[in-house]
């Protein structure tokens, strides 16, 4: 459904991503995994045209597009078929938690107010937040105010939501929750592309794994096999690392 | 003080502060309703990196901050006759003023759009949203809570220059005062009285700021606190 090809992208000089591939089908949730500075998140942002890529080619539902030429038309239409949760939320902040979901549904897509609502409750409800709808961002915990942008990517009904290290800004205690709600859409066969630090969740949930370090996809394999026949002495040592940190994996 | 004083500065009073309310009043809404226009036009020239109209609205800006506010007044009504533009000196005063706050609410505004964090711009973008929508729905929204002090600061400075105004010969406020002081010589006694009715609208406004304030941060959900 979406591949990638030979994606580079240089930030200030640095050669950011040296040439990455990637391929995901329908239902495959693909985590991202690796050391900070790997390029995980300019990946994914790239991927969703946040950031220009220097050079790739992306087939996306059997349409293939060249990255660096893509037109703001383009890359616009493109954004209706996917959606992005970021590691900071970027709620908007003059909108309640209903408004933050209807918003791009009646404003992008141009449908009609009393369909967005239903389908913003509907999307609030999966997340568990329905009695939150007139909260402000300012007013909801960290891991509410995930669950509420969780809420926004679900009900653009994409055929991909991107998260970017969706827990990675939250307390300890709220972790579990939002993992929870990823996890339960995984469950409904939504396809997703995760960067994250969590292993465990990466282990349970995803079907794909993808290693990135300095730029490049170091490993690539389903899950079980990337954890159990992991033979790459670098990722074997990341994962030592981590243990080390938190008795994790 | 002695009766006499009494006397002129009560029956100056209507005098005084009728010219508040008919001139002064008019002059200051007018002009900073249309310097908030020119400022938010120039703020978004150079937010949306206009080329060549960035470096207009930079030239524009340079110019009228690096020059006085009364000698703007008097190039415009003195001295553009020379030219054969000659305007009337409420129109005249009007044209200086917005222009001259415009330039200073420009950086306001710019610093205020410029404070909103980029995530949600960047949000928007995700959700299918265009530049324009996002601007007007989510990033001037929020820019306009940030700015609205500094703004408010503007129209408190506003309502006191356009005492300038008495220079070309609008009859405002301040030239009411000087008229009357002039044929009494109360000078201590009318300036001073004149004073409080300025710091009386200051005063008007700031209450009105706060009101605002409380008003924009219920729309925001308390106050604005960032990711």
């Amino acid at each position: 459904m979406l591949e990638i090809e030979g994606l580079k992208k240089a930030i200030d000089g640095h050669q950011i991503l040296r040439g990455v591939d990637l391929s995901l089908e329908k239902g495959d949730v693909l985590a991202v995994l690796g050391p900070s500075g790997g390029g995980k998140t300019t990946l994914l942002r790239c991927l969703n045209y946040l950031e220009r890529a220097d050079a790739g080619t992306m087939t996306f539902l059997g349409q293939r597009m060249d990255m660096p030429s893509m037109t703001r038309r383009q890359s616009a239409e493109y954004r209706r078929h996917t959606a992005f949760v970021f590691q900071s939320f970027n709620l908007f902040s003059n909108k309640t938690a209903l408004q933050n979901v209807t918003e791009g549904l009646i404003v992008a897509r141009k449908m009609p107010k009393a369909q967005a609502l239903e389908r913003a409750m509907a999307a609030l409800e999966r997340v568990g937040l329905a009695d939150k709808r007139d909260a402000y961002p300012s007013q909801l915990s960290g891991g509410q105010q995930q669950r509420v942008a969780i809420a926004r990517a679900v009900a653009g009904q994409p055929d991909v939501i991107f998260f970017d290290e969706p827990t990675s800004a939250l307390d300890p205690e709220l972790i579990g929750g939002v993992l929870d709600v990823i996890q339960a859409l995984a469950e409904d066969g939504m396809t997703m592309i995760v960067v994250t630090h969590e292993v465990h969740f990466a282990r349970n949930v995803s079907t794909h794994v993808l290693f990135m370090d300095e730029g490049v996809a170091l490993a690539s394999a389903p899950t079980r096999a990337f954890f159990e026949e992991q033979k790459l002495e670098r990722i074997q040592s990341f994962f030592r690392s981590l243990d080390r940190k938190d008795g994790q994996i | 003080m002695s009766q006499r004083v009494i006397d002129i500065l009560i029956s100056s009073f209507p005098r005084i502060f009728g010219q508040g309310i008919l001139v002064t009043i008019p002059l200051t809404v007018i002009s900073f309703s249309l310097a908030l226009v020119v400022a938010v036009i120039c703020a978004m020239i150079q937010i949306a990196d206009v080329k060549g109209l960035k470096q207009l609205v930079r030239f524009y800006i340079w110019i009228i901050r690096g020059t006085p506010l009364l000698v703007q007044l008097y190039l415009v009504y003195f001295g553009l006759p020379d030219l054969g533009i000659m305007l009337p000196a409420f129109p005249c005063a009007v044209a200086v003023f917005a222009l001259n706050e415009g330039a200073y609410c420009a950086e306001t505004v710019r610093a205020s759009i410029e404070a909103v964090p980029k995530g949600q711009m960047e949000a928007g973008y995700c959700v299918g949203m265009s530049y324009i929508q996002i601007m007007r729905r989510i990033v001037l929204p929020q820019a306009f809570r940030t700015a609205f002090p500094p703004l408010s600061n503007s129209l408190i400075s506003m309502i006191k220059d356009t005492s300038l105004a008495a220079n070309i010969t609008v009859m405002e406020m301040f030239m009411a005062t000087q008229r009357v002081a002039g044929r009494t010589y109360e000078h201590l006694a009318l300036y001073s009285e004149v004073a409080l009715i300025y710091l009386l609208f200051c005063t008007v406004i700031t209450w009105l700021q706060r009101l605002g304030e409380r008003k924009l941060n219920a729309m925001n959900g308390g106050n604005v606190i960032r990711a």
